[in-house]
């Protein structure tokens, strides 16, 4: 097994799109270390991708903010002008594992690790950030609701990889909110999560919404019906109820022992209200 | 393939070790430098037994591969007192008998003194999520927390 940590993106991605047999990128690791360790991967070379300085910073970027792909949850929470800005994002990537995971894991592999319950994903869709890749045909963006594909299914082509995330400029009285279910208060994954960003206009009208969620389809869905359902809206009681039906109409979630089908239809409803009550609450007062 | 050489620093002290790529840290700090205070509960990052500081921050050394310390720091529970003379943590881990079997023990301590670095006086409920990612099946934690939280006066007065 072959490790590599290159300095640049074209080294990294010549190593990528040179390799013969089974590579991984490695960013933090809590995923990738664990599945080599339960023998579902066993690959051929790892490519390391921590000593790339695009992947590890956190930039103003065109009146947003751009994080790098392996930026750690730690870091993103120790960075107040990014929490202010996306506390929805911040708080969907600090409730990844504990303590010693937030000191690895990263936005990059949240995403590229291809699980459909990843409760960094929903807050990062909602936000309508870009994931921006590198790979042998240059650089592109795609926006990240468009990265997954399935389970562990990326739209990644040979070679590339994401190097970072960008969120757009936040307008005034804009902000963020992300919440999931687990069965536990900490250490667990998501059984259902839900990201809602909104703007206000100055009356304190929904003027403009995006709606996320998380564990309840083969991939994180963006839901615009749930957006359609609130703007225009103050979030009052019918809006709300909108709201609901049209995070329930998009759930299409398995059945298993973390959650019966029901059960989530019913939590993703909740939660996606919640979470836009909580936007609603941080947007009036940011 | 050649293994890997790779430099670091352990505890302060300057190290060379060579290991193979699907070696963690965990592995290194074990087999390698003798350095068993780490444990291996999981290998899986859920338990914590094998927390250490890289370069000032809380991981899984299980979590990390060995080629990956290459020119960094690591800190690890044999690290912590100087000398004959116990870091508060450990003084409190002792009187409050605040460990049974033992294996969670030193990844309690290194977490709890990455905790008391950055909040000198973590509230009770700060304590328990900031040890989380710590597991113990002996204690049912709360001498550990009240350990935690009498280091914390300890450390406060000096």
């Amino acid at each position: 097994m072959r490790y590599e940590a290159p300095k640049s993106l074209q080294g990294a991605v010549a190593l990528l799109a040179g390799a013969t047999g089974e590579t991984r990128v490695l960013a933090g690791g809590t995923d990738l270390l664990v599945q080599m360790r339960a023998d579902v991967v066993d690959p051929d070379l790892i490519v390391d991708i921590k000593k790339i300085p695009e992947t590890r910073a956190i930039t103003e970027d065109r009146g947003g903010w751009r994080i790098g792909a392996a930026v750690t949850g730690a870091e993103l929470k120790e960075h107040p002008r990014l929490k202010q800005a996306w506390p929805g994002v911040v708080e969907a990537a600090n409730l990844i594992g504990s303590t010693q995971v937030q000191g690895r894991a990263t936005l990059g592999g949240n995403l590229c690790n291809g699980s459909p319950a990843a409760d960094s994903v929903p807050a990062l869709i909602a936000a309508g950030a870009l994931a921006t890749l590198a790979g042998p045909d240059g650089a592109r963006d795609l926006p990240v609701e468009d990265v997954m594909l399935g389970p562990r299914k990326l739209a990644l082509r040979r070679g590339e990889i994401v190097v970072s995330f960008w969120l757009p400029p936040r307008p005034p009285r804009s902000s963020d909110a992300y919440l999931r279910f687990i069965p536990r208060t900490e250490m667990d994954i998501a059984v259902v999560g839900a990201g809602v960003s909104l703007t206000l206009d100055n009356a304190g009208t929904i003027s403009a919404a995006r709606v996320s969620l998380g564990a309840v389809a083969p991939k994180v869905l963006l839901v615009p019906e749930a957006a359609h359902a609130i703007v225009g809206t103050r979030l009052d009681v019918a809006a709300q109820q909108r709201l609901e039906a049209a995070a329930r109409a998009a759930c299409r979630p398995i059945d298993d022992k973390r959650g019966t089908t029901e059960f989530r239809v019913d939590v993703a409803a909740v939660l996606t209200r919640r979470a836009a009550l909580i936007a609603l609450d941080r947007a009036r007062t940011s | 393939m050649a293994k890997h050489h790779i430099e670091a620093t352990v505890n302060g002290d300057d190290v060379e070790f060579l290991c193979e790529t699907e070696e963690t840290l965990l592995d290194v700090l074990r087999d390698t430098l003798h350095l068993t205070g780490s444990k291996e509960g999981c290998a899986s990052g859920d338990c914590g037994a094998c927390s250490v500081m890289l370069d000032g921050r809380l991981v899984c050394s299980c979590l990390v591969l060995g080629c990956e310390v290459s020119g960094r720091r690591v800190e690890t529970i044999e690290g912590m007192a100087k000398g004959e003379s116990l870091h508060p943590l450990q003084q409190q881990f002792l009187e409050h008998a605040a460990l049974q079997c033992g294996i969670c023990t030193p990844g309690f301590i290194v977490a709890g003194k990455a905790l008391l670095e950055r909040n000198p006086n973590p509230t009770e409920t700060e304590i328990r999520y900031w040890l989380a990612g710590n597991l113990c099946r002996c204690t049912g934690y709360d001498k550990i927390v009240s350990a935690v939280k009498d280091a914390a006066v300890a450390m406060r007065k000096g």
